[in-house]
């Protein structure tokens, strides 16, 4: 073996000068089949800890939402000294700044938008760092507007693309922070250099991009080092044992949030890698499981409070201040073994520990064979805490293999393989009524004419006052989704190729196999709402209602319709014919760097903010009114209880929504059965 | 032939064992005091023919794995018994467990044998006892409780599985004599496979407002957990 921190694992091709997390943990991870009864409590330090921690937090909210912001020094992996909560206490150290919950300043994505969030919590951004950051230093908001055309523009601004992301970092990238804690940082910088050797040839623009990003990721690596130095560690070599090597992962992703404020920032599959380094100790006699519960313990409080600088707004879109530090949990090999270990539990244990908590966002990948004991602990502390997130590991893993990971809330990557471009989405419900009224928007006006805002070219819109003809608009409706998905992809080429260029993620790239695979990953929004609008205007009589400018603002429909979300083929159909169509119609466009185009259907709270933005549609929803939320039918139209209305959402099909397809779904517990 | 039916719940998980899908037939002819369902009251509702309904069952075979299937309830099935049959005769060839949920007041002591058919093809029937006292039930339903006891008993005779079900009302049900006596009357038949408490709830109260009717039991609380318990413990359901 390479380093004596390896001594008392089972070699493999990882420890044969590659990286190869996942090789690492198939030699050498121990299933778990057994059930919770091994884990322990919070220790004293733990709760101390923790107490400080929920103070922070109280003065957060009295506050007003943010405690203490940054407004001077720029956030880099070396920015800001050495930060605790309470050094005698921690096991696992290190913070986003100098003090906790203090914010950093993160201009990158968009100066704009970082003195706009300080100041709308009453701080004022340094004047020399603004001067810098619109004289000297270019930010990826200003490249792109620098680039965005006319039409671009006329669709933001009229919110038929919505979230796109152009004035803040678009995340959604996870780093294997695993690598740090398994093969030590010169290891990594010694592979890049040699990825860098190799990258010689013809100097095409792709390739000399290629290799200043390479150099990008060698300098963070080295950053990466000096950061954790301020700590007092040295994590060029593997971690040698529990601790170091979730202190290291834990410096790996920290660095990942100090370079980036990304709209999602997840972390990764992580326990069951951790759980080797346990195992070991345990077997050492130099951890009893007591403290190994205190090490992630405290790992998760980190994870608890990693807080990003953000408008108002941003809360306002999702419903609060959400990071989306997403950690995979469980799943089944390719092997047949589960990938369940006693971390799994673990980690989860930690929603008794700590309470529960919406970050990290532990979501378990579930399979029908994850063994029994652990299923049963899932429901358990899913009934008491509602924390937990589920997503099919049988759906994901034949695509995907068995070390993939969640970034955000439903998009899978490989860990370290593959990278994605996040693109916001495309308010298909919109699309619909674009359709009807030929490219003109139905809410938001022309500010020179004072007339509806021509968004598309100007198409053919549906003429007279009769009843809808269904085939009529089907093909209305695919003319306007031929222009929205390409209008839709090049918008975020452009944006892509600019944050590429000004908010290059080196950190978390560094972290990434060179060769990358990358996603482009584009979403749909408002889709049950355009379902059921097809459905009324194909099984019942839609009549438009125009305004005096001519435009159809309103619709009378006579009649009954079927309507998604009760398991009804006729309308189900219209939804999956919808996904295919549209996604069809995105991958028939060049995406950014020879991406893989994928499309979501998640949007999870900001249904609420897009349906605000759009007019009456024909399916009777009045204007203004939110949309459905990801895949889940409109409100309250789901009139067959609960399996008929997952049944529709399941008809999606997911090989033409491979970014994930979300379903909003509550129950009380009284609804899945009686105790006796 | 069809059924006359008010909707259906793909999920249902308080009707009977395991996931069962719920169809709940339209009309009724008693007007218990607490149900929760009068929009079931009137006669009406959609048209289904037995071989509809039995498809729309079908699409959801694989969630009854852990003992589920098909309960119909109502309104009143039994008012519609002969749908019932044919729509159960459809599921027993498919393999679907099949239960009813009745009160039982449709049935005749003169004329036993007209449900033969029905309950032939009847895996279970959830016979909701409403109150075991003549009187009491007759305010509480506008019914006598005669053909209800003579169901349960005739039921036991030709060896059919029961549960009982009992819905604790406070100031109605809830008092321990009635719940003595009615423990006693079921501890004299040979079928009861299970004993439920449904406690009271004004759930229901939105859809009198919807329908224009007076709530009548406006201001009645649902029991408190102790005296659910305490029906539990007289009908022997917890000890």
């Amino acid at each position: 073996m390479k380093y004596k921190q390896w001594e008392g694992f089972t070699a493999g091709k990882w420890s044969d000068d590659e990286v190869n997390v996942r090789d690492f943990i198939q030699h050498n991870y121990k299933p778990y089949e057994g059930d919770g009864a091994f884990l322990e409590g919070a220790t004293e330090a733990t709760k101390k800890l923790w107490q400080e921690v929920l103070d922070l937090s109280a003065k957060e909210r009295e506050a007003g939402g943010v405690l203490k912001a940054d407004t001077k020094v720029v956030s880099t992996l070396t920015s800001h000294p050495a930060g605790y909560i309470d050094k005698q206490l921690e096991k696992i150290v290190g913070l986003q700044t100098d003090e906790p919950f203090k914010r950093s300043l993160q201009p990158f994505g968009g100066i704009k938008m970082s003195e706009q969030a300080l100041n709308m919590y009453g701080y004022e951004l340094d004047p020399q760092i603004k001067y810098i950051f619109t004289h000297y230093r270019k930010t990826h908001n200003d490249g792109v507007y620098d680039a965005y055309t006319p039409e671009m523009r006329r669709a933001r601004t009229a919110h038929i693309l919505t979230g796109l992301p152009d004035t803040y970092g678009r995340g959604r990238i996870v780093g294997d922070y695993r690598r740090v804690a398994l093969y030590g940082v010169d290891y990594l910088i010694e592979h890049k250099k040699r990825d860098k050797e190799l990258m010689d040839g013809d100097m095409t623009p792709d390739k000399v991009r290629d290799r200043e990003e390479l150099s990008e990721q060698i300098k963070a690596l080295t950053a990466l080092k000096e950061m954790a130095a301020l700590y007092g560690m040295d994590i060029s070599q593997p971690a040698k044992n529990a601790q170091e090597a979730i202190q290291w992962l834990y410096f790996g992703y920290l660095a990942a949030v100090k370079d980036q404020n990304g709209a999602a920032m997840s972390i990764g599959r992580n326990s069951t890698f951790l759980d080797i380094y346990i195992e070991r100790d345990l077997a050492n006699g130099t951890l009893t499981e007591r403290e190994a519960q205190e090490l992630i313990d405290h790992f998760v409080m980190k994870l608890r409070i990693v807080k990003f600088m953000r408008i108002k707004d941003y809360n306002e879109l999702f419903s609060g201040d959400p990071t989306w530090v997403t950690e995979s949990i469980g799943g089944m090999g390719v092997d047949g073994r589960t990938l369940v270990t006693k971390s799994s539990f673990r980690i989860l244990h930690t929603l008794s520990n700590l309470g529960p908590a919406p970050e990290p966002n532990l979501t378990v990948l579930w399979s029908r064979n994850l063994p029994a004991g652990f299923k049963k602990f899932c429901a358990e502390t899913s009934i008491a805490t509602s924390a937990i997130q589920y997503e099919s590991d049988d759906l994901m893993r034949p695509e995907m293999g068995d070390d993939y990971c969640i970034a955000c809330c439903v998009s899978c990557m490989r860990v370290g393989k593959d990278m994605q471009f996040f693109g916001a989405r495309a308010n298909l419900a919109k699309c619909l009524l674009y359709a009807i009224n030929g490219g003109k928007d139905e809410v938001t006006l022309d500010k020179k004419t004072g007339k509806h805002l021509q968004v598309s070219p100007m198409y053919s819109p549906v003429l007279g006052d009769g009843p809808l003809d269904f085939e009529e608009v089907k093909c209305k409706y695919e003319q306007m989704m031929d222009w929205l998905a390409g209008l839709y992809v090049n918008t975020l080429n452009l944006i892509h190729y600019m944050h590429d260029k000004y908010s290059y993620e080196a950190l978390e790239m560094a972290l990434h196999d060179t060769q990358v695979r990358r996603f482009f990953a584009t979403g749909i929004a408002g889709l049950s709402c355009a379902v059921d609008s097809l459905s009324a205007i194909k099984y019942a009589k839609v009549y438009p209602v125009r305004n005096e400018e001519g435009l159809v603002v309103d619709f009378r429909t006579e009649g009954e319709f079927p309507q998604y979300g009760n398991n009804d083929d006729r309308v189900d159909q219209i939804a999956v014919w919808l996904v295919k169509t549209f996604m069809n119609k995105i991958k028939s466009h060049y995406t950014y760097r020879g991406s893989v185009p994928t499309t979501s259907i998640l949007t999870i709270t900001s249904n609420v903010v897009y349906g605000k933005k759009t007019g009456n549609t024909p399916d009777g929803r009045r204007a203004g009114t939110p949309l459905a939320p990801g895949a889940n039918p409109m409100h309250g139209r789901d009139k067959n209880g609960a399996l008929a209305s997952l049944e529709s959402v399941a008809k999606l099909p997911y090989e033409y929504s491979r970014d994930g397809i979300s379903n909003t779904f509550s129950v009380t517990p009284a609804s899945l059965g009686k105790d006796d | 032939m069809v059924g006359y039916i008010h909707s259906f719940e793909s999920f249902g998980t308080v009707d009977g064992p395991g996931i069962r899908f719920v169809v709940f037939m339209q009309g009724c002819p008693m007007r218990c005091l607490y149900c929760h369902n009068p929009d079931t009251w009137q006669r009406g509702g959609k048209e289904y023919t037995p071989e509809e309904v039995a498809a729309n069952v079908r699409k959801y075979k694989s969630y009854f794995t852990g003992g589920g299937g098909v309960t119909v309830s109502g309104g009143e099935p039994l008012m519609q018994a002969d749908f019932v049959r044919e729509l159960f005769t459809i599921l027993k060839n498919s393999g679907i467990h099949t239960a009813l949920d009745t009160s039982g007041i449709t049935f005749n002591p003169e004329d036993k044998h007209k449900f033969d058919g029905l309950l032939e093809v009847t895996d279970l029937v959830l016979l909701d006892i409403k109150h075991i006292d003549g009187a009491e039930h007759k305010k509480l339903t506008g019914h006598d409780n005669k053909n209800v006891l003579a169901f349960a008993e005739y039921l036991s005779g030709i060896g059919k599985p029961v549960w009982i079900r009992h819905v604790l009302v406070p100031g109605i049900t809830d008092n321990d004599e009635y719940l003595t006596e009615l423990a006693k009357f079921i501890g004299g038949l040979k079928t009861v496979h299970k004993v439920e408490v449904l406690p009271y709830h004004n759930m229901g109260e939105v859809k009198y407002k919807n329908l224009g009717v007076d709530y009548p039991l406006k201001g009645v609380q649902p029991p408190d957990a102790e005296r659910v318990k305490n029906a539990k413990r007289i009908l022997g359901v917890i000890k």
